[in-house]
């Protein structure tokens, strides 16, 4: 009997890890730096306007 | 690979954003906090007569500089979530990535995240006039992944196809345009506002380079440490 092994292409190793951390990123700065929350935007207000997002 | 990905992100996003974070409280709230003074109508120009430029200024906030700091720490670990991921893409296809690598992704995630929305839309102080805020992300949002998709291409696209798509990229939403308030009810003089602008976007860059730098430092820790 013959095994065949096959080889993964290694961008299929790295490309759905990297989507889940590139969606993870843009939901992290979407919640500190954009939701317009009263809460969230009072304690982001000046680390918003420091880091150029649109703030108000 | 996830987690391998999560934990350098987490780390370089701590670091750079602790080092962001303290260098805003030290060179961009102080102009913040003057700017305020004339959001809140404590100091007025435009006036006949001059006003002081060295009023005194509320002075360190433990609970506000705290929030600040802990805020940019949370944003700088997002900017590194998606560095990291873009640089172990860039390293499946071949790229080197090393901390002083690293230096040029930093800059070039401070071109697309920061200074490219910033152009247009420049960095604002307190009080100025401005468009609808939720039109403004929109716009804050497109020019950030066009910027993004533009370096990208510049970086590792091969041809003056890929090139030109790029350029075009990095234009178009400047000339197309960002919204725009319909008056200007700014109170706040103009020197204090170039002057937030040009620190937002100094400090910006500098903890940019920190956060490439780590990021790609990390990064090849993890991935040695279980390889």
């Amino acid at each position: 009997m013959k095994t065949e092994v096959k080889a993964i292409p290694a961008s299929r190793t790295t490309a759905l890890p990297a989507l889940f951390a590139v969606v993870l990123g843009v939901a992290v700065i979407t919640v500190t730096g954009h939701l317009q929350a009263e809460t969230l935007h009072d304690a982001a207000h000046d680390m918003r306007h420091a880091t150029g997002f649109p703030c108000h | 690979m996830l987690s391998k990905l999560l934990t350098s992100a987490l780390f370089a996003g701590a670091v750079s954003g602790l080092i962001a974070g303290l260098l805003q409280i030290i060179f961009v709230q102080p102009v913040l906090l003057h700017a305020e003074l004339y959001e809140g109508g404590q100091l007025v120009h435009f006036g006949a007569q001059a006003v002081s430029a060295h009023p005194d200024l509320p002075g360190f906030d433990p609970m506000r500089d705290l929030l600040s700091i802990v805020f940019t720490m949370m944003t700088y670990c997002g900017y590194a979530f998606i560095l990291v991921a873009l640089m172990s893409l860039a390293q499946e296809r071949g790229a080197e990535v090393t901390p002083r690598h690293g230096i040029v992704w930093g800059i070039a995630g401070f071109v697309a995240a920061h200074f490219a929305p910033g152009l247009t839309l420049a960095p604002e102080v307190p009080g100025v006039a401005a468009a609808d805020v939720g039109a403004r992300q929109i716009w804050w949002f497109a020019t950030v992944i066009s910027a993004g998709v533009a370096l990208w291409l510049l970086a590792f696209g091969r041809g003056w196809m890929l090139w030109g798509v790029a350029v075009i990229l990095l234009a178009a939403p400047h000339l197309i345009g960002a919204p725009e308030p319909d008056s200007f009810t700014g109170p706040v003089p103009p020197e204090i506002a170039a002057l937030f602008a040009a620190r937002a976007f100094g400090v910006g860059m500098a903890a940019w380079v920190i956060l490439g730098c780590f990021a790609a430092y990390f990064l090849d820790k993890e991935q040695r440490r279980v390889a």
